[in-house]
């Protein structure tokens, strides 16, 4: 259970990009940059009403005119020692591709929301995680959250392991567009009292300051390049265990724990186990219980932390059961596959595991998942079980009536 | 050299890259032509016209790459370009 | 004996062609600029040439990010010193090419100035892209031949005016916007001073000749640029609040040949068949100039 239900007299019902926006400003950020995407609005539209009443000292918001000078707004305000915050999704995200590799090179602690969404064409508003997996390349930082509570109580976190020194690297706070955003669920808002306590001022060791003047952004020939990126992947190694030990101390100062690197449901004597990110668990989770009640040995694999990839988590959390089903909002189109399920599969080889592991595209552009089609998956998983891959991957429930 | 986080350099560091060994010709003054202008070490692209106690200037020959202006723009036409003899 | 030297922040050592304009522009800048200052500097000949990683010749702290976003990297810095508290008189300043400020980093130029924040932006117009090798910018002057515009059987070159930046720049509500030259060092070290000095959003736009680039001796590079405001080519003013208020008067204009004559960029224009026609319409252009600006 995410949330402790003793927290009931502190719970209120809110938006989930209400609760994003406030913890936001609970944070102390001291650079907004806002550009407007759906379904991202209500977050950057809540932090610019806490703005206009005075609700975010030593801050400065900034209208900018497209994603790309988001996004640049923040690396020059990071390198200039602020703590930074931008919301973005879709195309938005897909526009800054450039200087995500940027600023995760250059090591800013940036940290962006992204209100997961559909990625054009054809133009799409509604949820799938393609766009921040399409980023997964960029150094960046990504955690997925699955409900409102944990996609507000995220945002500490991500500063906390972004901003330590073994780590410097910006990060993805990601919630599903709409299904997380736009919902309305009872929430405990983000504590200023216990975010200071948990989360210290940004104390950059360089900074650009004409009293210590530095150059930032020098170019790296080959003699050099190399280093420079070998430095950037033992960050993101170094992030793995600040990702648990951040998670466990939140849930020690806040009293709600959503998960480390991973969150395992009913999964100790699982046969079959369902992977998958973001507000889809919960559909799972329900159609697991019932399961369970049956007496049916199902259990769910929440990837909380998808980059870093949490490989040795995954390995001990599925090699003992019978079959595995990874569900993806994203595909990569060349592979039939999605992300998690290819990187899922990577990780198991060399780990002497040959369970059979199965992969469902799910989802795309805001697909409604019913409580039926996980459980078909379900089924399919348990005839895998028994007589073998006959489909390794494949998109849910195409719609052959309009092929 | 070690590799700082973000690639941060510290300030005037191009110093220990000695441009002087790019000269075909070097800079040399006439003190008897030369009126003190001062000319010459403002349109120096790499700073290598240094003034000097008497008034007068002296080359950084370390860095200077013999482009000529100081010569080409010298109202007193009291900077020579010599070819460098090595 | 005249003033003495104002301290420039840029150290020798840099990697910049012998006779380098960019080397110039910097130099200039940071002399009317100050060391209490914040430079952010877009991709570039001036950012390639004083930053091999582990060196650089900048004296003031500096930061590159990529091609186009210089002006909002700068907008950040400039909201994170005003956040922060810690602005004073520290100035941030943008410098960046005529590629990086007219053409692929125009959107978020645009953007910074339209919000006003309080910084200055140089814009060093060398004509093309130089850094990779001499390409056709919207800085890149009419008949001016570059390796994507170049001079041809069928072709006297660039087929394009100048974009008028000062004009767009001002069009943004810019309190000042001026053109300078590094022909002209005390002249742009003023003009920088006073961009830097005035609140909002500045603008300078920097004539700066390439050797390498324009197809002229190293040793040339302030002559040239001394031409080109002698031919009334590069006009010379500055405008508050969207009006002009200072022009540099040029007593006995020079005939556009001299400038064109010095330059390889140029040298088609003497030799193919109908060249001459051409020089009359750049002669014309100059003509504009000493119209429109008042330069007689």
């Amino acid at each position: 259970m995410a949330v402790n239900l003793e927290d009931k007299s502190k719970m209120v019902v809110t938006e989930g990009s209400y609760a994003v926006a406030h913890a936001a400003k609970v944070c102390r950020p001291n650079v907004i940059s806002a550009y407007p995407i759906t379904p991202q609005t209500h977050i950057v539209e809540n932090l610019s009403k806490f703005m206009a009443d005075g609700e975010i000292p030593n801050c400065e918001y900034i209208n900018v005119e497209s994603e790309f000078s988001a996004i640049s707004a923040l690396v020059g305000a990071s390198a200039a020692g602020a703590r930074t915050y931008s919301a973005t999704t879709s195309q938005g995200l897909e526009l800054m591709h450039e200087v995500l590799f940027n600023a995760a090179g250059m090591r800013l602690p940036i940290v962006m929301t992204i209100a997961n969404r559909a990625v054009s064409a054809p133009i799409n508003i509604w949820n799938d995680q393609q766009d921040s997996i399409s980023q997964r390349d960029t150094g960046w930082l990504q955690l997925y959250a699955e409900d409102l509570q944990e996609s507000a109580d995220m945002l500490p976190q991500l500063y906390k392991i972004a901003e330590d020194k073994e780590v410097l690297l910006p990060g993805m706070a990601c919630m599903d567009g709409f299904i997380l955003s736009h919902v309305y669920e009872p929430l405990v808002l983000l504590e200023q009292d216990l975010t200071d306590e948990f989360l210290p001022a940004y104390e950059p060791e360089y900074v650009l300051d004409p009293k210590n003047p530095m150059s930032f952004g020098a170019f790296a020939a080959p003699d050099t390049y190399e280093e420079f990126r070998y430095l950037q992947e033992q960050a993101m190694q170094n992030a793995l265990p600040k990702i648990e030990a951040v998670a466990k101390e939140f849930g020690e100062i806040f009293g709600r724990f959503h998960g480390g690197l991973i969150d395992e449901y009913r999964t100790e004597d699982a046969e079959v186990i369902i992977m998958a990110m973001g507000s889809i668990l919960g559909t799972i989770k329900d159609v697991v219980d019932e399961y369970r009640a049956r007496g049916e040995k199902i259990g769910v694999l929440k990837v909380r932390a998808f980059r870093p990839f949490p490989k040795e988590q995954i390995r001990k959390a599925i090699k003992d059961a019978a079959v595995v089903a990874v569900l993806d909002k994203n595909i990569s189109i060349g592979t039939n596959e999605g992300a998690l399920f290819t990187e899922t599969k990577a990780c198991m080889y060399n780990a002497r595991c040959d369970i059979p592991i199965i992969g469902y595209t799910i989802g795309h552009g805001g697909r409604d998942i019913r409580l039926e089609t996980i459980a078909k998956i379900i089924e399919e998983a348990k005839e895998v079980a028994s007589s073998g891959i006959n489909t390794e991957s494949q998109f849910v429930e195409v719609r052959e009536e309009l092929l | 050299m070690k590799i700082t986080t973000g690639g941060v350099c510290k300030a005037g560091t191009t110093l220990v890259n000695k441009t002087g060994g790019w000269r075909s010709f070097r800079p040399v003054f006439n003190y008897e032509k030369c009126k003190k202008c001062g000319l010459c070490e403002i349109v120096c692209p790499d700073m290598s016209v240094l003034p000097k106690e008497d008034g007068f200037f002296k080359y950084n020959y370390d860095y200077c790459k013999g482009c000529g202006i100081c010569a080409n723009e010298c109202p007193a036409d009291a900077i020579e370009m010599v070819l460098e003899e090595k | 004996m005249s003033k003495p030297t104002p301290k420039t922040y840029l150290s020798p050592g840099h990697r910049g062609c012998a006779g380098c304009c960019d080397a110039l522009a910097a130099k200039f800048m940071l002399m009317g600029a100050g060391p209490d200052c914040i430079v952010v500097n877009p991709t570039g000949c001036l950012e390639v040439m004083t930053t091999p990683f582990p060196e650089s010749a900048w004296e003031v702290p500096w930061i590159h990010s990529l091609f186009e976003n210089g002006p909002a990297v700068a907008s950040g810095i400039e909201a994170a010193l005003k956040a922060l508290g810690r602005k004073g008189n520290t100035k941030v300043i943008g410098v960046g090419g005529d590629g990086s400020t007219m053409d692929i980093g125009i959107r978020s130029l645009s953007g910074a100035f339209e919000r006003g924040h309080d910084l200055t932006y140089v814009c060093i117009d060398n004509e093309a892209y130089m850094n990779t090798g001499v390409q056709r910018s919207s800085g890149t002057p009419f008949d001016a031949s570059t390796t994507t515009s170049p001079a041809g059987k069928v072709s006297f070159g660039n087929p394009r005016p100048k974009k008028n930046m000062p004009a767009i720049m001002a069009a943004h509500g810019a309190p000042y916007v001026a053109t300078t030259s590094i022909g002209y060092p005390r002249d742009m070290i003023r003009k920088v001073k006073k961009a830097t000095e005035t609140e909002g959003p500045t603008y300078i736009h920097a004539h700066a000749p390439c050797p390498t680039g324009w197809g002229f001796d190293g040793s040339k590079t302030i002559e040239m640029a001394k031409l080109a405001v002698q031919t009334c080519l590069w006009p010379m003013y500055e405008m508050e609040k969207g009006e002009i208020t200072q022009v540099k008067k040029v007593k006995n204009p020079m005939p556009v040949e001299e400038y064109l004559k010095a330059q390889k960029r140029f040298k088609h224009l003497f030799t193919m068949e109908g060249g001459d026609e051409e020089i009359k319409k750049i002669q014309a252009l100059a003509d504009w100039n000493i119209e429109y600006f008042g330069l007689q």
